[in-house]
């Protein structure tokens, strides 16, 4: 009986498992297809081809879209670690004015949706002359409030008397965060790099509204406009250009899973 | 004491400005938006409360909120019963659990836009994956996205697809709280499988249920990459969602003024759906 349900058990997760990656896998085996064979179910391709990828390719500016999307979500996770930490750093070890209030719209901006102030912040960068440019994909995300919290959180529990000690050797506030704490803080750092990283890279609305121009698109963007405006024609071709956006964040899951998964569960509630 | 009062000061302040920036003012024009005409080109022209007359008589915002809930009504329940089902499953002793969890947590980190573009080929009428198996098992192939009755019921099942590894880890997370002596006590019992999970699983589970509502209603109500990649809204508007309209205002109507105000319009629902959720479920646990 015992046996039974056991191999029962193991029979239902992989059936389960296999809904979850069966369809990646098949995506993935598509764009090696020709054009007739995209509705079978086999995995392995009749007739290898690397067609789907070269008229990728060759349509739309995807290697100029793979390196804004690498800039833009570098340039904000660095911001967010850096300048989240400053902020953090100063929010928990640090008594000043204005640190209470500070600290209460950070909380309260998380309770806000983000549809309720993107009209506002698309005028805003429109009245700005971003529209088209790096700063209106990069500037809104530099800083980001579930990031200062965790970064918070965190700094809270390193003990006082380092800083103490530190201090003593006439040691900067910034010295103290970059030399000590930064050492202690690994995994709450490493925790928001993924998801901040993952968010932007993942990022598709924000874009929609503030770039149009076609070389200074994002991955996600750049999909979304060539899938839909007919530029794939076929469908290996358009799930040719979602490998671009795919393979790197697999291969990045399959080596630090136990971090992906602690650092999006985390912000999904924290945030 | 002044040092790290300045220090302090300096070290926060740029986010105070980007606060003030990024924040506080959009939220504050949001509310002035709703009182404006304006197209982006010419100036703004005060509109009184134009904006928000329309809105209250538009059918096709209406429509959005609706699709809305239909789009919950399945997603919300669909979603509780796959996770709490997935999490209990890898609850216990498990040959290769961590491979398990990554395989369900792998559509999270995927981005909606390749789902969306993934999962319309899946739910394609002739050549889709999911109508090849049904017609091999002889069963009638499903127009699941271009049948106004099925379409928007699809994309809430690939939705739930999507996250549902997301609520695992908050429900594995609650499982490992329910303390070992209460397990063994209701073992000793002799509480059947259901017995325990009905009387002791379940309303230990309480809070993560609750958090799993609140997080996939919120969710439900920011639906757009999906029924822009692989619908367009329809068919026969029915899987219009409210920031699918919001975006086609802003984007190709430039009626700014109109766009925050179905903004704010949502940000309001959203509030008041998720403190009506809170409330039933708080009455139905003082029963």
């Amino acid at each position: 009986m015992r046996i039974f349900r056991r191999i029962a058990l193991y029979a239902a997760l992989s059936l389960a498992a296999l809904t979850f990656i069966y369809p990646f896998l098949w995506m993935a085996s598509a764009t090696f297809k020709p054009r007739g064979e995209f509705g079978s179910l086999a995995l392995i391709p009749e007739h290898f081809t690397l067609d789907n990828y070269r008229t990728m390719w060759a349509r739309a500016p995807f290697g100029r879209a793979l390196l804004n999307s690498t800039l833009v979500a570098t340039t904000i996770t660095l911001s967010v670690l850096v300048f989240g930490s400053i902020t953090a750093y100063a929010m928990a070890r640090l008594r000043f004015r204005g640190s209470p209030v500070l600290n209460a719209a950070t909380l309260a901006i998380l309770l806000v949706p983000g549809q309720l102030t993107l009209i506002p912040l698309y005028t805003l960068i429109v009245q700005l002359g971003w529209t088209d440019t790096y700063a209106a994909l990069i500037v809104p995300y530099l800083f980001n409030a579930t990031a200062i919290l965790m970064l918070r959180q965190f700094f809270l529990q390193i003990p006082q008397s380092l800083i103490d000690a530190a201090r003593m050797d006439g040691m900067s506030e910034m010295r103290i965060l970059f030399t000590i704490f930064w050492p202690l803080s690994k995994p709450v750092l490493s925790i928001v790099a993924i998801f901040t990283f993952m968010g932007s890279w993942n990022e598709v609305l924000w874009p929609l509204l503030v770039v149009r121009e076609a070389h200074l698109m994002t991955l996600p963007q750049l999909l979304t406009v060539f899938a839909l405006g007919g530029g794939a024609g076929s469908v290996g071709v358009s799930l040719a250009s979602a490998m671009v956006l795919v393979v790197p964040v697999v291969v990045a899951y399959m080596f630090l899973q136990r971090n992906f998964i602690e650092s999006m569960a985390g912000a999904g509630i924290k945030g | 004491m002044r040092a790290e009062q300045r220090s302090g000061s300096l070290m926060a302040a740029p986010y105070g400005l980007y606060l003030l920036v990024f924040a506080v003012y959009p939220m504050v024009f949001a509310v002035v938006l709703v009182f404006l005409q304006w197209d982006l080109v010419t100036a703004p022209t005060f509109a009184g409360v134009d904006n928000v007359r329309l809105l209250a008589h538009d059918g096709r915002f209406w429509r959005a909120v609706a699709n809305t809930f239909v789009f919950l009504s399945i997603h919300v329940p669909l979603q509780i019963v796959t996770a709490l089902g997935l999490a209990i499953a890898l609850n216990r002793q498990l040959v290769g659990r961590s491979f398990w969890r990554a395989a369900f947590f792998l559509p999270v980190v995927i981005s909606g836009a390749v789902v969306a573009i993934l999962w319309s080929n899946l739910y394609a009428t002739d050549v889709g994956l999911i109508n090849r198996v049904l017609v091999r098992i002889g069963l009638a192939p499903v127009p699941w996205l271009t049948d106004p009755a099925t379409a928007m019921p699809a994309i809430a099942v690939m939705v739930t697809w999507k996250n549902v590894g997301f609520y695992v880890i908050i429900y594995l997370a609650g499982l490992q709280y329910i303390p070992r002596s209460c397990q063994e006590a209701i073992e000793l019992e002799g509480a059947s499988a259901w017995q325990r999970f009905r009387y002791l699983t379940l309303p230990s589970l309480l809070p993560q249920t609750i958090l799993v509502i609140t997080l996939s209603t919120i969710n439900g109500f920011q639906l757009f990459i999906e029924p822009y990649v692989m619908t367009g809204g329809g068919p026969l508007r029915r899987t219009y969602s409210v920031v699918l309209y919001l975006y086609t205002n802003a984007f190709a109507y430039q009626k700014m003024g109109y766009a925050a105000t179905i903004g704010v319009a949502l940000a309001l629902i959203i509030g008041i759906v998720v403190l009506i959720q809170r409330r039933v479920i708080g009455k139905a646990e003082a029963l």
